[in-house]
């Protein structure tokens, strides 16, 4: 685990050191969910209606904005050669730059949901559970965004296509995130929509790293 | 002796099923002894199909005719996830035998799946205006197609994305396992949801829940689609193959013109 530990302290280091760059993923995601106000017209009845939807969405993309540097840079400047030849397996780097990627994008984007869903005029219960949703899922989408991230490297137009693949594996997360805020809202139990968000966490945790790893394999051979 | 023996250069390993056919001379013998016999099982099955869906089979009595449009939809929608399984085993094989065919025949069965697919979905939506009275639901069923259709264009787009071929199939196959846990959700969401899809009338275990004189049609209408699938499949791989066979030649010609 000395890998995943090095990576993940590594990883916050260089984005600091970038100071703000890596906050641009939750600046997108603000002007993002801000615009659709503006587009929609501000009629308070219908913001609500839609705000869960909305951030659910707009943190996906968000996600998706930030992915496409997590292998990329490294690739192009040999460290990744370096890791790839390193006595660390190769999950332990995947989880620790998906664990990274998560700290720096889902977690910044946790902290200005709640505001953003006051903004859109949603009520306190379907802000809890955006918040719940949110925790659980977008550990998920940075997981996924890795395997993508990983199986892009090198490949011309990496970004969009890194969208095109990772975007319908994003599609359960939505679902089950935006149901929650549902559920939420008008009251019922989201207790089973929780739980399938934790069970995609869990499945992801486990099987993301190692297929993420199978694919940085490859890339030497 | 495994499978598992990397046999590359050297010639088959005797007794690995698997690396018999990694040898491209081999598969194109076989390929072209085996195009015939497909060819004579499809298109008589088309044909029969066809009049037996299109002409013979009793209309339903609360759809009229518009239920013929079953006879292409359910089969075009199996094939659709046999496509996709195809494309799975193929990376898993690939990535794990490091198979060089397997590869190939991930990449050449990709395209056919996705134009199975997309007939399933245009063929669905007709049918869904008479009888649903929309042309789309989002509903599970429809959603998790949807889906698969995106999946197999993501997989095309990976593959022209790299200037290596060996590279593109390796994050190809990756991304095809990935997107395999769409398959088992495809299939069971019919039974997780309540959805507007009918559930699956046919199954292999107890009677089937529809007439024999539908059953028929549908069943060789669906072997034909198989068929079908099967022939495209070998032919885009012998394809692939001599696309292959002609870069090498160019790239040997135009070396033994920088060498004079």
């Amino acid at each position: 685990m000395n890998g995943f530990w090095a990576i993940l302290a590594r990883d916050l280091h260089l984005a600091r050191a970038e100071s703000g760059g890596a906050l641009l993923a939750v600046q997108f995601f603000a002007l993002g969910v801000l615009l659709f106000p503006l587009g929609l017209g501000p009629e308070p009845g219908m913001l609500s209606r839609l705000g869960g939807g909305l951030l659910a969405v707009m943190a996906l993309l968000a996600t998706l904005l930030a992915l496409d540097r997590l292998f990329q840079q490294d690739h192009e400047d040999g460290t990744l050669d370096l890791l790839r030849t390193s006595p660390a397996p190769l999950w332990t780097v995947a989880l620790g730059k998906a664990l990274a990627h998560w700290l720096l994008t889902g977690g910044p984007i946790i902290l200005v949901a709640p505001l953003l869903g006051i903004v859109l005029q949603m009520s306190w219960p379907a802000i809890g559970g955006l918040l719940a949703a949110l925790a659980l899922g977008t550990p998920t989408l940075s997981l996924v965004g890795a395997i993508g991230a990983s199986a892009t490297i090198g490949a011309r137009r990496s970004g969009v296509l890194l969208a095109l693949l990772v975007l319908p594996l994003y599609i359960p997360v939505l679902i089950f995130m935006s149901g929650t805020v549902t559920a939420a809202e008008t009251g019922l139990a989201f207790g089973a929509h929780v739980s399938i968000l934790g069970a995609l966490l869990l499945l992801s945790l486990v099987l993301a790293p190692w297929a993420a790893a199978v694919a940085l394999r490859q890339i030497g051979e | 002796m495994t499978a598992s023996t990397p046999s590359s250069e050297q010639p088959a390993v005797r007794g690995s099923a698997l690396h018999r056919f990694a040898n491209p001379a081999r598969f194109l013998r076989l390929s072209r002894a085996v195009q015939p016999w497909l060819l004579a099982i499809t298109l008589p099955c088309l044909i029969a199909g066809l009049y037996f869906s299109l002409v013979k089979s009793p209309i339903d009595y609360q759809q009229k005719d518009t239920v013929r449009i079953m006879y292409v939809h359910v089969p075009a929608a199996w094939m659709a996830m046999f496509g996709y399984s195809t494309l799975a085993i193929a990376s898993a094989i690939g990535l794990i035998w490091k198979h060089p065919l397997a590869d190939l025949a991930g990449k050449a069965a990709a395209p056919i799946g996705a134009g199975f697919t997309v007939i399933a979905l245009a063929t669905g939506s007709l049918w869904g205006k008479p009888t649903w009275g929309t042309w789309w639901v989002w509903d599970a069923r429809l959603t998790s197609v949807v889906v698969l259709l995106f999946l197999y264009l993501g997989y095309m787009a990976l593959w022209n994305a790299f200037e290596q071929p060996q590279r593109a199939a390796k994050a190809a196959a990756v991304l095809a396992l990935v997107g395999a846990v769409n398959l088992p959700i495809i299939k069971f969401s019919v039974d997780w949801w309540n959805t507007l899809h009918q559930p699956a009338s046919i199954s292999r275990i107890g009677t089937p829940a529809i007439d024999p004189a539908m059953l028929t049609p549908l069943l060789l209408m669906a072997v034909a689609y198989l068929g079908l699938f099967l022939l495209l499949l070998l032919v885009r791989m012998r394809v692939e193959l001599a696309e292959r066979r002609v870069m090498a030649l160019q790239l040997a010609r135009s070396r033994a013109g920088e060498g004079r």
